[in-house]
């Protein structure tokens, strides 16, 4: 093949490629993972405009824009090529990142903090638009036809491993400066601590040449002069999108989020784990499921991409509503103490009056010990009315659960289960669209039923999910149905409409 | 197989509409049941966000379905050429 490079270069290539990548999902998940933390120092707490800019900033604005992102720096890439565009996304999103963590407090600056971080996400979400499928394809038109599932998937484990170490930074610094310390100025660090990696990462980038079927198309003079119309305007290529997006991206969109957020989110939310217990549970599993990106990208060029990806999706049809329903019966503390407490702290007992009111507010809290080692505080709230009449309020929430050390690697394994899902539709998924389009509107094509399918489908899954549970009648696990409907919907077109064929050439 | 993907092209273009009729439903029925304040601005926003992003995605599904019950996938390209 003539236009493929040797082993050494290509190695080259995936390791800038892949690093860059993974920098700019670690800078797009740090955000999402903080937002707790940024609504409180950035947003004012009660007005009705806080609720619009913060439901837009946090819940929306950075999805929301990946395909408009997808769209922009595509037709960017397809013109003037590949390499400066994704530099182009990166300096980008780390500079949008890095100023995330400067922004002073609502208290400092008011409304214009709110503001500021909605314009810095929605920089986010664009150059993230642009980065994925510029690496992808750079990646892809660098490999030989044999390996091209093997050589993208790299690029495939980049996302799992930014949210790995987004984690690990922000469990790192907050056990480093404590609660406090953390809450107050320490959630600024992760996002400063960005820009390092982004400089180290556009000084590797600089130094990689253009992909040499890009420079091929452009020595020939067959670059495309109008990329998003030859993309969407020719029904011969927009079929295909409408195809890669509901029969693969929007399949995957959903594995990939449930798997891996909506499974933390869930632990933290709805079991109330402990902050670290489930943010550990994710970590451990991801480190373990990485590596099978790469299996079952290399193995998707021996027995083809679609079934690998169609059965991860089966998969999680099947299984999920067990395993969640696992994650609530493992962590039904209040049944467990009934016949399994080993013991019970001293009530710490604590009296505040209620802000703005004179009704009081008494809490007790008890630490308690299960037989086999699992912890967790009982939180009595009791709320007294000044007036006299009403009768007093009581609630008792199980909090900051931390779980025995079986149901811990049971957990663990709950997990991997589901990232190995995650690897099984997202391994090969690269190479997939890269071979389903011409070279020469590729970017543009290939990145936006992406973004859709991933960003979109996928990046909502943990607000709809959420969304589905508050309603009426509707049980904790009722919010899996969303997930669960979008694969099924994904598995049954994928199945019959979808080639099992790879493209051997990609250089057309 | 040419055939299922033509009644499924059929399933698909109905599909499309139900699902975003379903969605307004959703959408008047529990920003209705807010609570007056920054709750129902919230619930109004969320209903907002999630029509504006899929009522395009919906059209996008009818398109797919109409191409599938006119052919368009009865065979796949396998050439650029044939894009």
């Amino acid at each position: 093949m003539s236009t493929t490079t040797n082993q050494n270069s290509i190695v080259k290539v995936i390791g800038a490629s892949s690093l860059g990548t993974l920098i700019e999902w670690y800078d797009f998940y740090i955000f999402g993972s903080l937002a707790t933390i940024i609504g409180r120092q950035l947003f004012p707490s009660d007005s009705g405009a806080s609720a619009l800019i913060n439901t837009l900033a946090i819940f929306a604005a950075g999805f929301i824009v990946r395909p408009f992102g997808a769209l922009v720096f595509g037709r960017l890439g397809d013109l003037i090529g590949r390499k400066h565009t994704f530099l182009l996304t990166l300096v980008l999103m780390g500079g949008s990142t890095f100023l995330i963590g400067l922004i002073p407090s609502y208290d400092s600056i008011g409304y214009a903090a709110p503001v500021l971080v909605l314009i810095l996400r929605l920089i986010q979400g664009l150059a993230l638009g642009g980065e994925y499928g510029g690496a992808a394809t750079y990646v892809a038109e660098h490999a030989p036809a044999n390996k091209r599932g093997f050589f993208t998937s790299w690029i495939q484990t980049t996302a799992t491993l930014g949210l790995f170490l987004s984690l690990g930074v922000i469990v790192l610094t907050k056990n480093t400066l404590g609660n406090e310390a953390f809450a107050s100025w320490g959630w600024r660090i992760p996002f400063l601590i960005s820009i390092l990696l982004v400089v180290v990462s556009i000084y590797i980038r600089m130094k990689m040449h253009e992909s040499p079927q890009f420079t091929k198309l452009k020595s020939e003079g067959k670059v495309s002069k109008n990329p998003l119309k030859d993309s969407f305007s020719k029904k011969g290529n927009f079929k295909m999108v409408l195809l890669a997006l509901f029969g693969a991206t929007m399949g995957q969109g959903v594995i990939w989020y449930t798997g891996q957020f909506y499974a933390q989110s869930f632990l933290e939310n709805t079991c109330k784990l402990d902050f670290n217990d489930s943010r550990y549970v994710l970590i451990i599993a991801i480190a373990f499921a990485t590596p099978f990106f790469v299996v079952f990208g290399s193995w998707s060029d021996k027995v083809g991409r679609k079934w690998i990806m169609l059965t991860g999706m089966l998969l999680g049809i099947i299984f999920y509503r067990p395993i969640y329903q696992n994650f609530l019966d493992s962590t039904n503390y209040v049944e467990f103490q009934k016949t399994e407490l080993k013991s019970a702290s001293t009530p710490v007992v604590k009296r505040e009056l209620v802000k703005n009111s004179k009704d009081s507010l008494i809490t007790i809290t008890i630490a308690k010990t299960l037989n086999d080692g699992a912890t967790f505080n009982e939180v009595k709230t009791v709320k007294v009315f000044a007036d006299n009449s009403k009768a007093p309020e009581e609630t008792v929430a199980l909090l900051d659960k931390k779980l025995s050390d079986g149901t811990f690697w049971k957990f663990v394994g709950l997990v991997f289960f589901q990232i190995l899902l995650v690897t099984m539709v997202y391994g090969p998924i690269a190479a997939f669209l890269v071979e389903l389009f011409p070279t020469k509107i590729r970017y543009t094509s290939m990145s936006l039923p992406y973004h859709i399918g991933n960003g979109v489908f996928g990046g909502l899954v943990p607000f709809i999910a959420t969304l589905v549970v508050s309603f009426p009648g509707s049980t904790p696990l009722s919010g899996l149905w969303y997930p669960i409907g979008i694969a099924a919907l994904s598995f049954i077109i994928g199945a019959i409409y979808l080639s099992n064929k790879r493209d051997e050439n990609v250089e057309d | 197989m040419k055939t299922i993907k033509k009644l499924l092209g059929l399933v698909w273009m109905l599909l499309a509409p139900t699902s975003v009729i379903f969605m307004f439903q959703q959408a008047i029925e529990k920003t209705g049941l807010a609570a007056e304040g920054v709750a129902k601005t919230n619930t109004a926003l969320q209903w907002g966000i999630i029509l504006f992003i899929f009522i395009p995605i919906s059209v996008g599904l009818t398109i797919f379905g109409y191409y599938s019950l006119k052919g368009e996938y009865d065979a796949l390209p396998t050439k650029s050429e044939d894009i």
